[in-house]
């Protein structure tokens, strides 16, 4: 008897500490989800402001977003583009494009291209280069990435928009050239991509919020 | 049970028995996070936090919780409280969450927290094993801040670099370039410098414990000291 009792209670206290764990995980997460959501989208919006600028804009660009699935743009993945208009007008798309040749993996892009076909500006999301001599692509380390704003199709022309080794006309890194290979290839695909389906990207319907999104990413 | 004093408590965390440097526990995010001073800080502090809290409720409970189950309970109360933590820094520190990144969660994997909850809290009295959760935790954020430190100034040629993460504007420029046009010593900010870094702390630690060591001896052996 007295051994079933403490088989009993030991497994009600057991079952107590795992309630009371849970129902604190639960409180906290409950508590801090809007201040997550918040954060989340802030760095998102900070990422963007750097690849086109707020003045260029009036619409909810963090809102007004599109899927597009491209075997060589999202590396088997959907790519996620953030669609820029002034007053209805059309001005600029951000490309979430992915370089799947990295030194390291994949390297994630913003690349911001405006309806001239004229990078706004290039930041990487993430990587995983070699710290020290892959990662002068990020923008804190070297002014490497802010070399392509003001760049087109035509300046330079695409066959030259690749890094000098491989008869382009943009640097690679000192003992590092496969990292920034991949990241303007990368950008010309992204160029290419836009080129050709500059009206489509542009002229479908702006969804109202994220639902409309939702939708065109499940496939 | 025999109490241990206070002082002693804290000589033990901080010096004698420190968790990164003599028992050599949580060594995987100790040496991946230091590559900053600011992120080994970061880690430090969650990892206190963490020890704290599981060290008092272990303490707590110790009295209810049978002996049978007590590595469950130890595991949930662990789990629970850096969830909390991760949760809340991803709140409220947002960027230096997304700096630390997955070592906030693999705190519960750090050995020494579990091993201080069996080896101290679960026999000793609330205040007793809070103090000690206290000098182990800082113990361990002095190694992260030491090699943070270590590690920043001889692979970047900085210190205190993106202290805003952790102390927002106040500290926009408390960044340090200690060199001026330091092209980086990138052994120092891979993996392997954190290995050699660690080491030579290491080394310097028992240096220091073995000069203390001989200093009596040599007093009292007077001159027949070996030649």
């Amino acid at each position: 008897m007295s051994d079933y009792r403490h088989i009993l209670f030991t497994g009600v206290l057991l079952f107590a500490f795992a309630a009371i764990g849970t129902s604190m995980v639960a409180v906290t997460y409950e508590q801090s989800r809007e201040q997550i959501e918040r954060n989340e989208r802030q760095v998102l919006r900070r990422q963007l402001n750097q690849v086109i600028s707020p003045e260029r804009y009036d619409n909810n660009l963090l809102e007004d977003r599109i899927e597009i699935s491209d075997p060589g743009l999202g590396a088997g993945r959907p790519v996620t583009v953030y669609r820029a208009y002034m007053q209805e007008t059309p001005v600029a798309a951000v490309f979430t494009s992915v370089a799947p040749d990295g030194y390291n993996g994949s390297i994630r892009l913003l690349v911001g291209i405006d309806v001239n076909g004229i990078v706004t500006g290039v930041r990487v999301l993430s990587h995983r280069e070699t710290p020290g001599l892959g990662d002068a692509i990020e923008a804190g380390r070297s002014d490497w990435i802010e070399g392509f704003a003001g760049r087109s199709l035509g300046d330079p022309p695409v066959q030259r928009w690749r890094v000098r080794r491989d008869g382009g006309v943009f640097d690679q890194f000192t003992g590092a050239t496969i990292t920034p290979r991949a990241v303007v290839n990368a950008i010309r695909k992204t160029l290419l991509y836009f080129d050709e389906h500059q009206e489509e990207i542009l002229a479908r319907p702006a969804p109202d919020g994220a639902q409309a999104d939702e939708e065109t990413h499940d496939e | 049970m025999s109490e241990t004093s206070y002082p002693e408590i804290a000589r033990n965390g901080l010096w004698n028995n420190n968790p990164a440097l003599v028992q050599l526990l949580g060594l995987c995010p100790l040496l991946a996070v230091t590559t900053t001073f600011i992120n080994g800080l970061g880690l430090g502090i969650a990892t206190t936090l963490t020890l704290i809290i599981s060290n008092s409720v272990v303490s707590a409970i110790r009295k209810l919780v049978r002996p049978e189950v007590r590595i469950p309970v130890f595991v949930l109360v662990i789990a629970s409280t850096v969830t909390v933590i991760e949760i809340s820094m991803n709140a409220w520190f947002h960027e230096l969450y997304l700096i630390l990144g997955i070592f906030i969660p693999l705190i519960v994997t750090n050995c020494s927290i579990i091993g201080r909850a069996e080896a101290f809290a679960s026999k000793n009295r609330l205040r007793a094993a809070f103090t000690d959760g206290l000098a182990m935790g800082l113990g361990f954020t002095a190694v992260l801040v030491t090699l943070g430190a270590l590690r920043e100034i001889i692979g970047k040629g900085t210190l205190f670099a993106q202290s805003h993460l952790m102390f927002g504007e106040l500290a926009a420029n408390w960044s340090l370039t200690l060199i001026d046009d330091y092209r980086g010593f990138l052994l120092a900010v891979l993996p392997p410098g954190a290995f050699i870094g660690l080491g030579l702390i290491i080394a310097v630690k028992n240096l220091i414990d073995q000069r203390r060591a001989r200093r009596p001896v040599r007093a009292a052996a007077g001159e027949t000291a070996p030649a």
